[in-house]
């Protein structure tokens, strides 16, 4: 990530150099016109749902023929909907996010400071696979891995630790419990945690890892002591993506829990798991039909407004206070080129001499 | 006087003790502890005849750090033995996250190797409805899901790659780092790679929807949902792989009186090429497993349907979640079916990402090897 550095500044002065010639016009004109289909496509997004969600949000839920059957019937109104889910999709990804950020930190820490130096590479690059793995693959291995895995614990705990509030009720008999959607989930976002974080571990000046080591602490002491204060703020927003990530996750949820649109903090449950927007979605689009679609994507877009929120939150605290960097955390992890050192220009610039050669003539 | 003393010094009787190394535990402590825990715990639970695999495990873990940190504390010291703590638990997170990646590659193979078979990959399955004895038989068989698949991603990478290489282009090459369009166009693709995927199906779908009417599932809308997903990430590598592009390389050519479009064209891009065709590989390896987005934009079908425009299309990771969640008559076999497709998936992405490997290591730029 060293993509800001000295040796790549990005040419000043663009566009007087480029005017005059038709080839440079026209692919200025392009590459802009790309940079701001981002921006129409992003309002797009926003706009189209907003129209489409529009007529269910302002309907009459008790006395519409469409909203008051099927999925949508017994609201009051598009709120009483709405609220449920999105407390389960905070309560689903809070519990990934409790499972799953610490084990993330830990991966990061080993693979940037604990393990050999030789493997780090490779390891790193198993943790990142898990981002590969299509998430529909992750649910299916949820139901029939996870959730019989994780009976014994959920009897367990609901026989032994019942009177604490989220382990009460009536447990699950075949596993269906938003704690195994959790469980999945929070497998789901570490690699994202992850590999930002590995990122930001490694950027820690070697100089402050040294000199704690000088000082006499142990290995530990000196990530807390160098480590984990030049890196606080990007932890903090490397969680807020994995957030981001298990708020709009779909598949895991939808397979595995049995859900029922309430307020609900048992984890243990099977007809009491709060499920979340995007799972409701994915459960009943094919089976809705006119308004009830309408509520649908008004949830969604819910979701949208709470993930961008999220995200734009992240994405301030890395701007603000983070170093400089780390802005650009990759979902998967492409090649590690590594910056190009002296040598490389050098060979580089005579095979450019060549191109150029080629290029002019 | 002082010669016996100096003499009787010399020779010490007795082991020599080395200060460097009292008060440590031996090398493998971990190793051998982890060896002892492992045991210990095993004989405990089958004296008790109560033996699960998750609780030996966990119960053995336990044990392993609670001997560790006394022993540690004991024989070293208090600061000495958190350090060994810390070390453990670090490498019990690794091995944590390893064993979900494990366990689904094994899963998903061992399930779905029974399925695959040529004539799953060649012919088109499903529920077929036999009006005369009205029974649903439902035969195995994943063609129309295969070519859904390429389809529509596809036509989704055709739509994204150009756009997500010229706005990193623009990014890096011609707009200057104060520039506003710039600075919120980079900040919106930060936002961007957060949009929940199954928001990028809704979006397509009421696009399509007003556009076309009530019936709006088609393959080219799920394309349109998922270059929603792939636009950011493809201009992400490309912006980076870009930035990797040496300004000597770019000087040199100005001053050769190169325009632009050339440098960009001739030494810029062939400069990148293979980080750009990396990153491009893994962002289709990366949606081509996006199941919400299409579920709700091409939703699902038995038929085949090579038509993009038209009519809804089966893919591989729809095959796979419908077979689950809203499986034939016949479940089992529907079930099997999903574990087929969910293997077919993960071959495929397998597949993308040893390419985008060979490629950057093929295309490399020369020394960088």
């Amino acid at each position: 990530m060293t993509t800001r550095s000295t040796n790549t500044v990005p040419p000043a002065r663009a566009l007087q150099v480029s005017s005059g010639r038709v080839g440079d016009r026209v692919f200025l004109g392009l590459s802009t016109a790309s940079a701001v289909s981002i921006m129409v496509i992003l309002a797009g997004v926003a706009l189209f749902l907003i129209v489409k969600a529009a007529p269910s949000i302002v309907a009459n839920w008790q006395t519409n023929g469409d909203l008051n059957t099927g999925p949508t019937g017994g609201f009051a109104s598009f709120w009483a909907y709405v609220l449920p889910l999105l407390w389960g999709t905070l309560w689903a990804s809070f519990i990934a996010l409790l499972l799953g950020a610490p084990v993330a930190l830990g991966i990061a820490l080993f693979t940037s400071h604990y393990a050999p130096r030789r493997l780090a590479g490779i390891l790193g690059y198993l943790v990142d696979l898990l981002a590969a793995v299509p998430s529909i693959v992750f649910g299916l291995w949820g139901i029939i891995v996870i959730r019989p895995f994780l009976l014994p614990l959920t009897d367990f705990l609901n026989s032994n630790l019942g009177w604490i509030p989220i382990f009460g009720g009536q447990p699950s008999s075949t596993g269906s419990t938003i704690l195994a959607g959790g469980v999945v989930l929070a497998v789901m976002i570490l690699p994202i945690i992850s590999s930002i974080s590995r990122e930001i571990f490694l950027q820690t000046p070697r100089l402050h890892e040294e000199a704690a080591l000088a000082l006499g602490a142990t290995r530990w002491e000196m990530i807390k002591l160098a480590v984990l204060p030049y890196a606080r703020s990007g932890i903090v927003s490397a969680t807020l993506l994995g957030l981001g990530r298990a708020l709009g996750e779909t598949m895991a949820i939808a397979l595995i829990i049995s859900p029922s649109i309430l307020f609900s903090t048992h984890i243990l449950t099977e007809g009491e798991n709060s499920q979340t927007i995007a799972a409701n979605i994915a459960l009943n689009f094919p089976i809705s039909t006119g308004l009830q679609r309408s509520a649908l994507i008004g949830t969604g877009l819910m979701l949208f407004v709470v993930s961008l929120a999220v995200n734009i939150i992240a994405r301030t605290i890395v701007a603000r206070t983070g170093p400089g960097a780390i802005s650009r955390p990759r979902r998967s992890r492409g090649v590690a080129v590594s910056p190009a050192s002296p040598s490389i220009e050098a060979t580089e610039a005579i095979d450019i001499t060549k191109k150029l050669g080629k290029g002019i003539s | 006087m002082t010669t016996t003393a100096s003499s009787r010094l010399r020779q010490p009787r007795g082991p020599i003790v080395n200060n460097l190394t009292t008060g440590q535990l031996p090398k493998l402590v971990e190793l051998y502890l982890v060896a002892a825990s492992l045991l210990v715990v095993a004989a405990i639970m089958a004296f008790m005849s109560a033996f699960t695999v998750g609780g030996w495990l966990f119960l053995s873990v336990v044990l392993y750090l609670v001997s560790l940190g006394v022993l540690s504390s004991v024989a070293e010291n208090r600061r000495r033995a958190v350090d060994r703590l810390v070390r453990s638990l670090v490498a019990i997170a690794f091995l944590l996250a390893l064993a979900p990646l494990v366990s689904t590659l094994a899963t998903v193979t061992i399930k779905g190797i029974g399925q695959l078979n040529w004539g799953f990959i060649s012919t088109t399955g499903g529920a077929v409805f036999n009006p005369d004895t009205l029974a649903v038989t439902v035969s195995s068989g994943a063609l129309q899901a295969i070519v859904g698949t390429l389809e529509i991603t596809g036509i989704a990478a055709l739509m994204s790659v150009p756009i997500g290489i010229l706005t990193a282009v623009y990014l890096v090459e011609y707009a200057e780092p104060s520039n506003w369009l710039a600075r919120a166009v980079t900040f919106l693709i930060d936002v961007m790679t957060g949009i929940p995927s199954i928001v990028a199906g809704l979006f397509a779908f009421s696009l399509f929807s007003l556009l076309i009417g009530p019936k709006a599932f088609s393959g080219f809308s799920a394309s349109v949902a998922l270059s929603v997903l792939m636009i950011p990430i493809v201009v992400r590598s490309c912006e980076e792989m870009l930035r990797l592009v040496p300004s000597d390389l770019r000087e040199a050519s100005f001053a050769l009186g190169v325009s632009r479009f050339s440098t960009i064209t001739k030494i810029v891009l062939p400069t990148a090429i293979a980080g750009i065709i990396t990153g491009v590989m893994l962002a289709i390896a990366r949606v081509i497993g996006e199941t919400a987005p299409i579920f709700i934009a091409a939703s699902f079908t038995d038929n085949f349907n090579a038509n993009p425009f038209n009519g809804p299309m089966q893919t591989l990771p729809v095959l796979a979640y419908t077979g689950y969640k809203f499986p034939s008559q016949d479940i089992a076999a529907s079930n099997s079916s999903a574990w087929g497709a969910a293997l077919l998936l993960v071959i495929l992405v397998i597949i993308l990402n040893i390419i985008a490997r060979i490629v950057a290591r093929v295309f490399a730029p020369k020394g960088a090897r």
